[in-house]
């Protein structure tokens, strides 16, 4: 995109907020279901959209393609299209390409869709990781060619998103032909008006997905402190922070996934004090050192990425999440109902507590409800 | 000889009301009042009087009023009183003119036009009676990651080992204020209040008194120009050493404690001898470079076993982002920038002034700096200069300041009516003097008290602005430039700020 800034946030709102409706489901054992559950679950929270944008994610859904990097590009003009292509062909391997399958559907101003799966060059100077390749291609992609959106660029994974409801939105790709292990869903109410396809949610960074109800009151330090590690915060969102702030602590400096919810959702300091000496100084550095990373304001978010869903809010808990799991499959969504439409009788279904995760992982008989305390044996 | 300078208050006293009890007499340290046995009648010497408000607010009956001479030059925006009678009193002494306290020129204060945030309908408010609204602060260096082990269900293990750091309740500290500036019972309700607000109380340059020691845990060991008390115990002593090179009231001098103030216990407390004028040198003689500081903090952490952590402060100049680049990289645990407004015991009133910039934009361009140059982590930033709210410290954490300090504030909650005459060692408030019969007016319980009141206000009020904006953890203000907006100010102010206008 020319000016992401002007394209994502013609007002110039210092940032663009994000009000709404998630959900995720997960299938532990790995197998895959259509999109049909997730997209009735995802409508009947209709009424915390506004039409101004809907998206999907969903992981295994190419599993002939399973090594290799599905680009899923949205272009606005033909000249941007040139451009990429001859930077992909340049860039990578390009195994596959084509025009997304799509069908009429109540969405604005739909732009072109092509994915593409590419595998790296054997060429390619091994100075750089495969990841920060992908994410350099991704930002040159975004910056350099014009009118093109990269929505996703992970492994045997795609995003699907745009301005319209999200079920409209589905039905636009054509999502219930798709099959993966894992989805999740968001419906958006902007305040603003938004007219492109690039910002509704999910966010996508490699094979991160975030989908977020909320507002970060903290957003201005988020983003300063994640520019002074290399992020360019573009978009303009608070998503976009999350997700660069899952990469930082996840990808970057290898932190479990129960850290990481600590440092975004930490436990109050009066807390800290009552836990034992080794814990108590553990939390304490973990406050001084990445209290800019701290998140506040209200928030609940599910964060996808191969193999895991992760659920997540903010620690006094000011957005709903309800998590339930019946047989093989997680549900986390922000109203309960959506999730009783998909499964009438549940296993078990619970609300998280503020700041502890709920993750569902690959091969794992069930979802793992992070209680600090078994965490820390506190 | 005859002075050309008229006194610059002229007292009026109401005789209806005045029951001659001689408190005036017995309060004012400048002699202004006496009582007339013979004429049964009280006279008051309007040359002398400084406008303290000691007798005024002492007066039983509010008898008195202390007015600004009428007789005034003709008003002259350019020529103004003060710059008259400043060339004047230059004329018949030829010295340097003198004052107190901080600039108090118009037009140098931007918190005033900084507006704060308030979070509706998309993000809630966050009630601050009723839910926890988190100030504590950590001053020090810390990493850019942290290495732990995970043992489920068993605990988390830091690996990683943090620098030293400073533990505060509240994000305000007590500003350098030297003994001899002002007096040990001023010293001992700083201490006092810090310790019980959980905060800290700094030194100023002119040693720590035996007395105070037991409070070291609260206490910044301060290192000057002048290295007066500086002692391997005096280092010891202190949770924290801050080495100064400039204080905001008189950039690039040294400070100033002139010889009426140098008493027996404060010869004893600096190491120098009785009645001299104490006037430190301007830099301090073994930095000159930013290598040879690099080199002192260095040999203050190895004389202290690297337990404290080192802190450097500077004036407001010109090229402070540059400065606090190099502090930083030098190896210092904390940045202190002191602005043009900040307060002094005794400065030249020309430096006052005219030297220095205002701490809202050095503290704005520093912060950014160290941001663009990837090493903000590395070290904490303190503000000071004339902060005289709790208004003006949440908007010094948004702006990026870690926590300020104050000091001419402190001074006022314990009477101080600024009224610029420190450096005559006759405070009739006890305060800015090293007279005995006048500190006695100090009360360290009940000033202890007022102190501790003071930074309890200030933190509940930070408390309310918080929660309105949706905030329970101070750390989500620090530097979080979104939440001010400016009003009345320049593009380019506006840029170096790093703020947007009211209504964009």
């Amino acid at each position: 995109m020319e000016n992401l800034t002007e394209v994502n946030n013609p007002h110039g709102d210092e940032k663009v907020f994000d009000a709404c409706s998630i959900f995720g489901m997960m299938n532990l054992k790995g197998e895959r279901f259509s999109a049909k559950d997730p997209i009735r679950a995802i409508a009947n929270m209709h009424d915390r959209g506004n039409g101004l944008g809907g998206g999907f994610a969903a992981y295994g859904i190419y599993p002939e393609y399973k090594n290799d990097y599905a680009f899923q590009i949205m272009y606005l003009d033909r000249d941007a299209k040139k451009k990429t292509d001859r930077l992909l062909s340049e860039s990578f391997n390009i195994l596959n390409e084509e025009e997304m399958p799509t069908q009429p559907a109540n969405v604005r101003d739909s732009p072109i869709m092509w994915r593409y799966f590419l595998q790296l060059k054997k060429s390619r100077n091994n100075a750089q990781t495969a990841s920060d390749y992908i994410i350099e291609k991704v930002m040159r992609i975004n910056t350099e060619t014009g009118k093109a959106f990269v929505f996703s660029s992970g492994k045997n994974m795609g995003v699907f998103k745009g301005v319209g409801f999200p079920e409209d939105v589905a039905e636009y790709f054509c999502l219930e032909d798709y099959k993966g292990y894992m989805w999740t869903c968001h419906g958006r109410f902007p305040t603003n008006t938004p007219g492109w396809w690039g910002g509704a949610h999910p966010f996508n960074i490699l094979d991160w997905t975030v989908v977020h109800n909320g507002e970060i009151s903290s957003y201005g330090i988020n983003k300063r402190y994640l520019e002074m590690f290399g992020y360019k915060c573009t978009m303009q969102t608070d998503t976009e922070v999350m997700a660069y702030a899952f990469d930082l602590l996840m990808r970057r400096q290898n932190l479990p996934i129960e850290l990481v919810s600590q440092i975004l959702a930490p436990p109050l300091w009066s807390e800290i004090k009552t836990m034992k000496p080794e814990n108590k100084l553990a939390l304490t550095a973990l406050r001084q050192t990445y209290g800019s990373l701290l998140m506040n304001g209200p928030f609940t978010i599910i964060v996808a990425h191969e193999g895991e869903m992760i659920g997540l809010t903010d620690r006094i808990k000011l957005r709903p999440l309800t998590a339930a799991e019946k047989s093989d499959y997680l549900f986390l969504s922000s109203e309960e109902a959506a999730i009783r439409l998909v499964s009438q009788s549940l296993d078990r279904v619970w609300s998280p507590r503020g700041g502890e995760p709920v993750i569902g992982r690959l091969k794992s008989r069930r979802a793992v409800d992070v209680i600090a305390q078994e965490v820390y044996g506190e | 000889m005859k002075s050309y300078v008229c006194p610059e208050y002229i007292v009026e006293r109401d005789q209806d009301r005045c029951i001659r009890c001689k408190v005036c007499v017995n309060q004012c340290s400048y002699d202004t009042h006496c009582y007339d046995e013979e004429d049964d009648c009280m006279i008051s010497k309007n040359e002398n009087c400084v406008n303290c408000q000691r007798c005024a607010t002492f007066c039983p009956t509010q008898a008195i009023t202390i007015r600004p001479n009428p007789n005034n030059y003709k008003s002259n925006a350019n020529w103004t009183q003060e710059v008259l009678t400043g060339i004047k009193k230059q004329a018949e002494t030829g010295g340097v003119v003198l004052t107190g306290m901080g600039c108090d020129k118009p037009n140098l204060t931007y918190w005033d036009r900084l507006l704060i945030n308030a979070s509706q309908v998309t993000n809630p408010s966050i009630d601050p009676l009723r839910e926890p609204m988190e100030l504590r602060t950590y001053i020090g260096s810390k990493p850019d990651k942290l290495d732990l082990d995970m043992v489920k269900g068993d605990g988390i293990v830091l690996k990683t080992k943090l620098a030293p750091q400073l533990q505060l309740e509240t994000p305000i500290m007590f500003s350098a204020m030297s003994y001899g500036s002002i007096s040990l019972n001023v010293h001992k309700s700083l201490a006092r209040a810090a310790t019980e607000a959980g905060t800290f109380y700094n030194t100023g340059e002119g040693g720590l008194e035996k007395s105070l020691y037991k409070y070291g845990d609260h206490v910044i060991v301060q290192v000057a120009s002048g290295r007066f008390g500086v002692h391997p115990d005096y280092l010891n002593a202190g949770a924290a050493i801050e080495i100064k090179i400039g204080q905001g009231a008189k950039p690039g001098i040294g400070g100033h404690l002139p010889g009426e103030k140098v008493s027996e216990e404060i010869s004893e407390t600096r190491m120098i001898p009785l009645g001299t004028d104490a006037l430190s040198p301007a830099p301090q003689h073994d930095i000159y470079s930013i290598e040879d500081l690099r080199q002192l903090i260095y040999a203050l952490k190895e004389a202290t076993n690297y337990t404290k952590p080192v802190f450097v402060k500077i004036a407001a100049v010109h090229n402070a982002a540059a400065i606090a680049s190099g502090i930083v990289r030098a190896g210092a645990d904390a940045v202190v920038l002191d602005g043009i407004r900040g307060g002094t015991g005794a400065a030249p009133r020309i430096t006052r002034d005219n030297v220095g910039i205002p701490i809202e934009m050095a503290l704005a361009a520093v912060d950014q700096r160290l941001r663009d140059e990837g090493i903000r982590n590395k070290a904490s930033i303190i503000a000071a200069g004339g902060i005289k709210s709790s208004a003006d410290v949440l908007k010094a954490i948004a702006l990026g300041a870690d926590a300020c300090y104050i000091a001419t504030a402190a001074l006022v909650s314990l009477g101080c009516t600024v009224c610029q005459k420190c450096y005559t060692g006759k405070c009739p408030w006890g305060i800015a003097t090293t007279d005995l019969w006048l500190t006695k007016r100090i009360n360290p319980d009940i000033g202890a008290k007022r102190l501790a009141s003071l930074l309890r206000g200030w933190s509940l009020e930070i408390m309310e602005m918080m929660g309105g904006m949706g905030i329970n953890a101070i750390e989500s203000v620090r530097g979080n430039r979104l939440v001010l907006r400016g009003v009345g100010l320049t593009d380019k102010e506006l840029e170096i700020l790093g703020v947007r206008m009211v209504g964009d």
